[in-house]
């Protein structure tokens, strides 16, 4: 009895040690400098600018030559409300003149790597050309920034955002990985496009060379700002597209890490090979799984037959099957998991498809069916042609729903016609719909379930819920903006089932034990300045 | 001859305008485009402003007469334009890659001919005795056992025994290095795609060589030179073997042509930065420009291929003459 309770126990600590990352052995050990970290990457890369790139095929072998305003705590990045300066100084600030004006002290000392200093005026023409493009000129996170007001550099040690309104989606906006900042002067002397083919950064690493669609190199930066750091003498981010290849790279000592993650069969299989050798840092992912309704078409125009469509899904046992095969694993609402603005368990139980009784929740989608004279009906569900996790979770939604009577077939495609479904064409009866930020920053990611956002694909509008989503943003109270979330939540999961979540992603980082001080994240965009890792070889 | 190689040249002219208006006409009629994949593809928000600035950009709103006129303008000031994926010029983009394919696609014709040669023409000789039986199950093995699968068994294999017998697993590097910069380390890694594709190579090589071959030496030339007294050495080196060749040089050019923009899996399973995987991006990543260029490459390619190998036909048989 006693034994079976200490080895539950120790089972237990295991656990919680793969869970934090083996945090504690980490911070107990003083770091080494030197050594080559070999990352695989599984994406290409566009070009170099952060300012209009999406894909962490660039930002994996780009944003070590970078430094932001802000960034996520490194030394924490599994909160998503811990914000540190990178290039200013001090503490975050906090906004002043009722939330609306945000002073930033930029560091003293910073140097570009062509050695010309880093001072406040490239903060400014950094986010002027982010917030305030010339017309022509390509900003992807544009769209962030719609509280700020102006921004200003009253002199060459202070930025100051003015906001339209006081908004706590601005810090993490600020914090977001791309927004690398440049030199006013390359911008000025090179013009806009120039950074998509050349790097001139103030990030722990100088860009050595890039051979396109093999690999990206970098070496230590000396003078970088974050005294001590980074350990490493360089890096090289290595393109691997096939999944195999980046984990029999690791497996086989060509590679130390991936960030992006793989499936739980991946992680078993590497550390079944390699042991204490491998080390596994696990995390919630700030990408969600849903299935959009196609409001156009018929019979999906009709509330009822959204709502019974969502009711017919048993996420609570799916999390627990499904995650053993794929990277999906947390049951959520709109908002990430945990995050302050996320509903609670009770709050979600309360949600249509998310009561705990399967059985009542089928029962009532049959219902729904029925008035809508909707039984037994047929449609296709698009999908895209990716195994992890849209295939997977889209076979397993084909058999929930024919577990109301529903006949579902399945239209796989690449990732370009795809697009073109939801995007172009929308042609599609129900289709798989993801969303991937980076910062976890609810109130801009909830911005996808608007009917009129860009990456909405559902073809509705909403009067209701813009006013809400626009009310909400602009409420400075916490308090407030919690309880506004979660009406804002009902209406789009349960009152008008416009969408459906399914679960959130879980992300699997297995990486080589020698590879230390660098912490999982709950975005593969988020924690690679590579700045604090060592190799304790 | 040289009057034949010039006709050929010429003929090759409309045969690439041909494939210029069908891969060009093809890929437009794919749904989907680079903007949406770039801006939209990793799930981020991407705003229809941005996605239209970047059509415009790179010319995707242009008329379609446009757009095929810039294309083939291109071919007449050698510019060969820029990669609507990287921005970088599609020559450059070409040739870091071309490099490695060249070198792959020579590797696996040096297994598959090391291998087919002799195989095949023991097989000829033995027919119907117990090594023939061998060959043949070898070679039918061969073309049985499609190459990625067996890339990544050797990929599994190599990963396997070296933690067996060292402790630590080992797999070919990923990254490629020149053979004049690291001929060791150039090797290391390409020796194994070579092997696996110069094998199911070897076993097409293989079969033609050893029917070709027993044809021969039932010819009337081959049982005079017997008659002669000629030693079966000579007989088959000297008399038969070359006859032998035209059908399998045939196999061979052809099946290197396919290597050079073919190897589409294999560089996958083996991480090499070569044509084929550039191919496969530029496909998926809906680059037109790209993808229009490579297929012009493996047009190119097939067609100097296949008068290489008419003008290899008149050396190996001297009785054929062009005019």
């Amino acid at each position: 009895m006693l034994f079976k309770g200490l080895k539950k126990a120790a089972m237990i600590g295991l656990g919680v040690a793969i869970g934090a990352g083996f945090t504690l052995s980490a911070e107990a050990e003083t770091p080494k400098k030197g050594g080559v970290l070999n990352i695989v990457v599984g994406s290409k890369i566009p070009s170099y600018d952060g300012h209009q790139e999406t894909t962490f095929g660039m930002i994996h072998p780009i944003r070590p030559f970078y430094s932001l305003l802000i960034r996520i705590n490194p030394d924490n990045p599994s909160s998503p409300t811990d914000f540190v300066c990178d290039l200013c100084e001090g503490a975050v600030p906090n906004p002043t003149d009722d939330g609306k004006t945000y002073v930033f002290k930029i560091r003293k000392g910073v140097k570009f790597h062509n050695g010309a200093a880093l001072s406040a005026q490239d903060v400014k023409a950094t986010y002027d050309k982010i917030v305030f493009p010339p017309k022509g000129v390509p900003s992807s996170r544009k769209a962030f920034f719609k509280m700020v007001d102006s921004i200003s550099a009253p002199n060459d040690t202070t930025v100051v955002f003015k906001l339209k309104y006081a908004s706590g989606a601005f810090i993490p906006a600020v914090a977001t990985p791309f927004n690398f900042v440049y030199s006013k002067a390359d911008l000025d002397k090179h013009g806009y496009s120039w950074h998509m083919k050349n790097v001139n950064g103030s990030g722990a690493f100088k860009f050595v060379q890039h051979q396109p669609g093999a690999f990206v190199e970098g070496t230590r930066y000396d003078g970088y700002h974050h005294a001590g750091k980074p350990y490493l003498d360089g890096y090289k981010a290595i393109s691997a597209p096939k999944m195999a290849t980046r984990l029999n790279a690791i497996r086989g000592g060509r590679a130390d890490i991936e960030f992006r993650g793989f499936p739980p069969k991946a992680r078993d299989d590497l550390v079944k090979a390699l042991g204490d050798k491998i080390t596994v840092q696990e995390s919630d992912w700030n990408c969600a799984l849903f299935f959009t309704p196609n409001h156009k078409k018929k019979p999906f125009d009709d509330a009822r037959v959204r709502r019974a469509l969502s009711l017919a899904v048993d996420r609570w046992s799916g999390s627990k099957y499904l995650s053993k095969i794929a990277i999906v694993k947390t049951v959520g609402g709109i908002a990430f998991p945990n995050h302050p603005l996320a509903a609670t368990k009770d709050e979600l139980m309360k949600l249509a498809g998310y009561g705990p009784d399967i059985k009542a929740n089928r029962a009532e989608a049959k219902r729904l069916l029925k008035e809508a004279g909707q039984e037994g009906m047929s449609f296709t569900l698009l999908n895209r042609g990716v195994d992890q996790p849209y295939k997977v979770v889209g076979t397993w939604l084909i058999d929930q729903w024919r577990k109301v009577g529903l006949k579902v077939k399945q239209d796989v495609k690449p990732s370009g016609p795809f697009f073109d479904s939801l995007r172009k064409k929308k042609d599609f009866d129900v289709s798989i719909d993801f969303n991937c930020q980076s910062v976890i920053n609810p109130l801009v990611d909830v911005s996808k379930f608007l009917g009129s956002a860009g990456n909405n694909y559902g073809s509705y509008a909403d009067p209701v819920l813009e006013d809400l989503f626009n009310k909400m943003n602009q409420e400075a109270d916490p308090k407030k903006v919690r309880a506004m979330m979660r009406t804002y939540e009902k209406r789009i999961l349960d009152e008008e089932a416009h969408m459906a979540l399914t679960m959130w992603w879980y992300k699997i980082n297995p990486h080589r034990s020698y590879v230390k001080g660098w912490k999982t994240a709950p975005s593969h965009y988020l924690n690679v300045s590579l700045d604090n890792i060592w190799l304790d070889k | 001859m040289y009057k034949y190689i010039i006709t050929r040249l010429l003929l090759a002219i409309p045969t690439l305008l041909g494939a210029a208006v069908l891969v060009f006409l093809l890929l437009r009629a794919v749904p989907g485009d680079i903007c949406e994949i770039r801006l939209g593809g990793s799930g981020l928000y991407a705003d229809p402003a941005e996605v239209k600035l970047c059509q415009d950009k790179i010319g995707l709103n242009d008329p379609l007469y446009v757009q095929f006129g810039d294309f083939i303008t291109g071919y007449l000031t050698f510019d060969l334009g820029e990669s609507m994926w990287t921005g970088r010029p599609i020559g450059y983009e070409i040739g870091l890659r071309f490099q490695l394919s060249l070198q792959v696609a020579i590797m696996a014709t040096l297994v598959a001919v090391l291998i087919a040669i002799p195989l095949g023409t023991i097989s000829a000789i033995k027919q119907n005795t117990w090594i023939d039986y061998c060959v043949r199950t070898f070679s039918i093995a061969g073309i049985a056992i499609p190459s990625f699968w067996l890339g990544i068994m050797i990929i599994l294999g190599l990963l396997l025994t070296t933690q067996a017998w060292f402790g630590e697993p080992w797999m070919p590097p990923i990254e490629y290095v020149s053979p004049f910069e690291d001929p060791l380390g150039n090797f290391a890694q390409l020796i194994w795609p070579a092997v696996a594709t110069g094998y199911r190579y070897s076993a097409v090589a293989t079969r033609m060589t050893r029917s070709a071959l027993l044809e021969v030496l039932r010819e009337d030339y081959v049982r005079t030179a017997r008659a002669k007294g000629l030693l079966e050495k000579i007989i088959i080196n000297r008399h038969a073997l070359k006859n032998a060749m035209l059908p399998v040089v045939t196999i061979i050019t052809l099946e290197f042509a396919f290597l050079m923009g073919g190897l589409v899996v294999t560089e996958q399973v083996f991480n090499l930065n070569g044509l084929g995987r550039l191919f496969v991006e530029s496909v998926l990543n809906h680059d037109f420009t790209l993808t229009q260029q490579l297929v012009m490459l493996v047009v190119l390619i097939f067609v100097l291929t296949n008068l290489f190998t008419d003008v290899l036909y008149a050396w190996l048989d001297p009785r054929i003459r062009y005019s």
